[in-house]
Order: C-alpha cells, then sequence, then structure tokens
C-alpha cells in the first residue's frame, strides 16, 4: 500500500529579523529554521528532535503559520498553507491542531474546561451548537476524564489532567494531524506514561497523525516512527525509529544518544563528550553546523554545506547530512582528540 | 573532633508549612544515611518534598515552613541544635548548594567573580585581590575557557552551561565537605548535562567530597550515585544501594517508576504508567501513602502506615508486603508479567 503524503515541508526557513541601531533596522537575521524539508505521511508518528534552539518548535509553529515563515511550501494534503488568506488558514486549522508544553500558560485560567473545549468548536463550527455539550462529555471521558468535570476551571486540576484537557480541545475538531509541541516534557514520569499512552490510544483510534517535538529521546524512541533530529536550524539526520537508534550516521546524533543517562548502573557505555555549547543561530558556523563540535571535523566541513543522504550500507529512507558517513561508518576517520571520549562507570 | 561514621545521618525529619488552611506536612520523617565521600540520589516526583528535605538540611527554609522535629547530624553533631549564627559558618564553607535554575540563583548585577569571592572573604578571610586570583583558579577547575577574562563578566553573558560552572564554582570555592546538588542538570540540554555531571564527578574525587544528588531522573540517580532514597508523598519508600535498586527495586512505587520510564536505551512495547496522581497534602491516606495507587493494596495498606523494613542487603523498604503481618497473597508479584531490569 502506497503510504499518503499528509504534510510536506519543502525548503521550510524561518528567520526573525534583529533589530537595532539608530533607526531600529534590522541588523541581523536569528536563522531558527534554516531550508529544511521533509513529508510525513498518513497515520504515522514523526518525531523532531534536538537541543534548545535547534529550531523543532519553531517548526512546528511555523508549519501552523502560528508565526509566519520567512521562505518555503508547506503543502497540507496537496494545499500549500503558504499561500491561503487569514481566514482560509484559519478554516484549514480545523485539520491541524496543536498540543502545547505548558499546560498552565496554554489554557485560559478563566474558562471553565467546556467553554476552554467548546470555542475550538465555535471558531471551527465543527459540531451544532445543540451537540456540543454531549461532544464535550464525550470528549473529557475519551481523555480519561469525568463528564462532570466540564464545569471546572483549570486550577483545579492537576498538571497532567490539564494537558488532558489541551488534548481534548484539540481532538474536538476532528483534525487529521497533530503537532506535539514537547506535550508530555512539564509531566511527571508515571503521568507522563499515562499521557503517552492515550495519545497512543487516540492515534489507533480516530487514525490521527502526529508530529512530535520533543528534547526527550526516550519518550521518542517510545512513541515515534520516523525521527529527524535538528541542530541549528537543520536537519542532520532522518530516519526510521530502529535504524537511528541502533544505527546513528550523524556525529552528533551519535554524540547525543551516547549523552543520556542511561537508567540501569551495570550498562557501561562510550560517552561521546562534546565540547562547548551550541554556538549562537544568529551568525551559525558556516559550512555544517556542527563543524565547531563535531569530533571529526576538517577543513571541507567548516566551507561546504553537506546534503542529506542516504549510502548503501544504510536503510532505506534512513539519510544523514555529513560530509564523512562512509568514512566513519568504516572506520577510517577517528575522532581527532581521542581523549575526549571517555568511557564512564568503567 | 569526634568520630562519625557517616558525614551525614538523618533522623526521622519532619518539615511542615504551616498555612492558613493547616499544616501541611511536606517533609514527615525523613530518615537517610550518607556515608563520607559518597554520592547519594534523593529521587522523587513533583511533591514528593525531596527539594524541601535538602532546604531543610541547611535550614533555609522560609515562612511559613519550619522543620518541626528529627536530627540532622552532620559530622556527629545536629545542626539542629546551632544558632543562625553557627549555621551561617556552616552554609557556602562546610555545605555548599548548588540549584536547579542558574539564571536565578546568580545575582545578575554582580560580576561572577565577585559572587565567587564573596563566600571566599566572609569564610576564609582572603582579601580582595586573594579571593579574585582564587575565583580565577575555581573557574579554571570547573573548566571555563579564560577564566581571566570571564572573572570580570557577568552572569547573562554566560550561557546555561557556563552559569551551572560557575555555581560550582562558588560552591566549591571554599572546599565543602559536602555539596548539595538541588536538580542540577534539569534546565540544561543533555550534552551540556553531560559535562556537568563528568565535572561534578571529577571534582568530587578529586575534592574527597560527600554529595546529595537531588532529581527526578533515574538515569542521573543510575549514573552518578551510590545509594538511592526514593521519596513519595514526603516520605522515603525506599532505601537501597543503586545496584539493587534498579535490579531488584522492592516498593511497588519505585517498580511504577521504572516501568513508566520510556528509555532511549531498549525497545518497549507499552509504557505502564501507575494509576492515578500523588495525594494532595491535604488528604494524605491515613494509611500507606501509595496505597490508593498500589496494584497490590489490601485492607492493611490502606488502613495502617508501614514502618521502614530492612531486607538483607540492609536496604530499607517502607511497604507491608516485605513484614510478617503481611495480609495479602503471599506470592504477590509486583512486578507483573515481565521484570523490568535485565541484562
Amino acid at each position: 500500500m502506497a503510504k499518503k503524503e499528509l504534510l510536506k515541508v519543502e525548503n521550510l526557513k524561518q528567520y526573525f529579523p534583529i533589530k537595532g541601531g539608530f533607526l531600529g533596522r534590522t541588523v541581523n537575521y536569528v536563522k531558527a529554521v534554516d531550508d529544511i524539508s521533509f513529508t510525513v505521511y498518513e497515520g504515522e508518528t514523526v518525531s523532531i528532535v534536538g537541543e534548545s534552539g535547534c529550531g523543532k518548535s519553531t517548526t512546528g509553529r511555523a508549519i501552523l503559520r502560528l508565526d509566519e515563515p520567512t521562505e518555503g511550501v508547506v503543502s497540507f494534503e496537496g494545499t500549500d498553507l503558504t499561500t491561503l488568506s487569514r481566514s482560509e488558514m484559519r478554516r484549514k486549522r480545523k485539520d491541524l491542531q496543536i498540543i502545547f508544553q505548558d499546560p498552565y500558560a496554554s489554557i485560559n485560567p478563566r474558562q471553565i474546561v467546556s467553554a476552554v473545549i467548546e470555542e475550538a468548536m465555535h471558531i471551527q463550527n465543527a459540531v451544532p451548537k445543540e451537540k456540543r455539550r454531549e461532544r464535550i462529555e464525550e470528549l473529557l471521558q475519551t481523555v480519561g476524564l469525568q463528564p462532570y468535570q466540564a464545569d471546572r476551571y483549570p486550577h483545579e486540576f492537576s498538571g497532567g489532567q490539564r494537558q488532558r484537557i489541551g488534548i481534548a480541545r484539540a481532538l474536538s475538531v476532528n483534525p487529521k494531524l497533530i503537532i506535539c509541541d514537547e506535550a508530555v516534557s512539564a509531566l511527571d514520569v508515571s503521568i507522563q506514561a499515562q499521557v503517552l499512552n492515550l495519545l497512543e490510544e487516540l492515534q489507533d483510534e480516530f487514525g490521527l497523525t502526529y508530529l512530535f517535538i520533543s528534547h526527550d529521546l526516550g519518550v521518542v524512541r517510545h512513541i515515534s516512527d520516523r525521527i529527524i533530529v535538528m541542530y541549528l536550524g537543520k536537519i542532520m539526520e532522518i530516519s526510521d525509529k530502529k535504524s537511528l537508534f541502533e544505527n546513528p550516521q550523524h556525529p552528533y546524533t551519535k554524540a547525543l544518544l551516547s549523552a543520556i543517562p542511561v537508567p540501569d548502573p551495570d550498562k557501561k557505555k562510550e560517552r561521546i563528550m562534546l565540547k562547548g555549547d551550541v554556538p549562537s543561530p544568529i551568525d551559525p558556523p558556516t559550512g555544517c553546523r556542527f563543524h565547531t563540535r563535531c569530533p571529526y571535523a576538517t577543513e571541507k566541513c567548516v566551507t561546504d554545506v553537506p546534503e542529506l543522504r542516504t549510502l548503501p550500507h544504510m536503510k532505506e529512507g534512513h539519510q544523514a547530512s555529513c560530509h564523512y558517513i562512509e568514512e566513519i561508518h568504516s572506520g577510517e576517520m577517528q575522532p581527532r582528540d581521542y581523549s575526549e571520549k571517555t568511557k564512564i562507570k568503567a | 573532633m569526634s568520630t562519625y561514621k557517616n558525614i551525614l545521618e538523618v533522623r526521622n525529619l519532619q518539615t511542615s508549612f504551616f498555612t492558613d488552611d493547616g499544616e501541611v506536612k511536606a517533609v514527615d520523617g525523613v530518615s537517610f544515611e550518607l556515608p563520607k565521600g559518597k554520592t547519594l540520589g534523593v529521587v522523587g516526583e513533583s511533591g514528593s518534598g525531596k527539594s524541601i528535605t535538602a532546604l531543610s538540611l541547611l535550614q533555609l527554609l522560609s515562612k511559613p515552613g519550619k522543620i518541626k522535629g528529627g536530627e540532622i547530624l552532620f559530622k556527629g553533631k545536629n545542626l539542629l541544635d546551632y544558632t543562625e549564627k553557627q549555621m551561617r559558618e556552616i552554609r557556602g564553607n562546610d555545605i555548599s548548594m548548588i540549584f536547579q535554575e542558574p539564571m536565578t540563583s546568580l545575582n545578575p548585577v554582580y560580576t561572577v567573580g565577585y559572587q565567587i569571592s564573596e563566600s571566599l572573604m566572609i569564610h576564609q578571610n582572603l582579601n580582595k585581590r586573594e579571593a579574585k586570583l582564587k575565583s580565577i583558579e575555581m573557574l579554571k577547575l570547573v573548566g571555563i575557557p579564560s577564566p581571566e577574562k570571564r572573572v570580570d563578566q557577568y552572569p547573562f553573558e554566560l550561557s546555561g552551561g557556563m552559569r551551572q560552572r560557575v555555581m560550582i564554582a562558588m560552591a566549591l570555592a571554599c572546599n565543602p565537605d559536602m555539596l548539595i546538588a538541588d536538580e542540577p542538570t534539569t534546565a540544561l540540554d543533555v550534552t551540556i548535562q553531560a559535562q556537568i555531571l563528568d565535572l561534578i564527578r571529577e571534582l568530587q574525587a578529586k575534592l574527597d567530597m560527600s554529595v546529595i544528588m537531588i532529581t527526578h531522573d533515574l538515569g542521573v540517580v543510575a549514573e552518578t550515585c551510590d545509594y538511592v532514597a526514593v521519596m513519595y508523598a514526603g516520605q522515603v519508600v525506599e532505601f537501597s544501594d543503586v545496584r539493587s535498586l534498579f535490579k531488584k527495586p522492592k516498593h511497588p512505587y519505585t517498580v511504577g517508576l521504572l516501568k513508566s520510564l520510556p528509555r532511549h536505551d531498549i525497545e518497549q512495547e507499552k509504557l505502564q504508567p501507575i494509576k492515578g496522581t500523588v495525594p494532595s497534602p491535604k488528604e494524605m491516606p491515613v494509611g500507606c501513602r501509595f496505597s490508593p495507587r498500589c496494584p497490590a493494596a489490601t485492607d492493611l495498606c490502606r488502613g495502617r502506615m508501614p514502618g521502614l523494613i530492612t531486607d538483607e542487603q540492609k536496604n530499607e523498604i517502607r511497604c507491608w508486603i516485605y513484614s510478617e503481618e503481611w495480609d495479602g497473597d503471599p506470592e504477590v508479584n509486583i512486578y507483573g508479567e515481565e521484570r523490568i531490569a535485565e541484562g
């Protein structure tokens, strides 16, 4: 069965101007997202991972045009969202919903829950007025809350319950795609697991597609079908989950995976310690953006921008943007400063 | 100097907040010990009382919080008998603390050098010039490049990881015997977290320091700690050496936590969350505080609070299952169909 493309992002750029100087002119740009392309197929979960400032949340917001993208095409079921008028875009948001990270900030504290959910249905005219109450109660049950809680205020709920309200609101208009922007990051693990399981059940039940934005690779491994690794506004690697975790190709992905502490005191692992901090996206490094911290970087990495590519030893659909995938894979190239590669708990 | 086996022993610590709605027992009978030079992890979810425990150790609580009872034996002496003046001698000098948010715990209007110097001038009687030289040395120790330049910079000029390094430099300036790190890497990205954890580990060995690591991250615990106290609703429910805790957790809450955790290093079928939520401090269950969420709970659990039971490895568990009075299935399997720990 051919997979149906639901969302296609092509050459998306999001530059935020920096105003300054005497006349408040634009003096520079923060290149939050710089020319990225990817496709999301119907019914799958694609995750975008990366550290702060990599552009993962900006990507999600640009797709929904919560911030107008600077350049690029965002096709949703064949329609380029960037060409729609504001009112057309608003109507289109019926199909594309978002759940935010902070359930305390994303729900109006002065509205009762039913009003929060009804507002979405009202704007989209999704459900006839007289049926809305019934629908709200049904939605609350779907997300694991009780119908009588519809008349309560958000402050009466815990963080996990509020996130369920956010999910109910997103579901209320029967969307096709839900962008989950760090949707479980603020929750404690025992509650996080509840919400992750809920998201999975809802996906099966309603045939949803998720674009899941997260910094937590444990969560990402659990929920995703495919994963996009971003660094400083660029895609470093795209792959299906299994291939990414078992056979990471990009030096950044490898370092990122090795940096996460493992909840198993017996597991010895080799840690690739990255030097320094993420550079500023205002004047990002030339060539490969990762070259300032990469243990393999050469002259070429400083000058030439690597393209995403697949080599014979990689699985179909697995792409990485590094000049030396092959050399690193074969062992021909070794990390420059081997002392940086330390064994822990040896 | 008195003799002591453990650098820190906390016995039956009780800290409450006296609010208009009544007393909230944030820490309720917490006990643990920390041998010299070792690292103790205090792990728990929001509201478990782990941070309040840390603040209680240094008596940094502000109103309406108050330590109601218990003992905090640091090098054999009870800190709760100390006057505020004596405590001030201890803080920053014998016991230091670093916090989660390096931006809010550094003063934005002073240079980092000034802030490190401050404790040196107070505790070590150094003059301004000596303190600055020592500050530069400390910045170098925590791996900040060009420390001579950084010493005169303000916190806003540094990145998050750099600020946390400055916090560590400040905390270690007076060569403390014990460091309390309250979620030191939670606000940082993983690649930076790895650097900071590495730094703490390295300095701990170099300076022969004991560390209390307060965290919600079980991965951090597994990689940095020797002993672990798992906290739930103001109590320690399991106190164990790190290996036993991860290989054979005994308290159903610890088991539930480990089963809820999405792992990046292994493939998991489905997460098994703990049902329900943490009880509100105002409506604490009468019996075991975990009983409303526990899959194995019986009438005994719901009716009476279990005490700490010591097992053959000298680990402690607050659970009726391990007592002689247990009234449930003697073969009760708290691990579910498959064990969480493997390989």
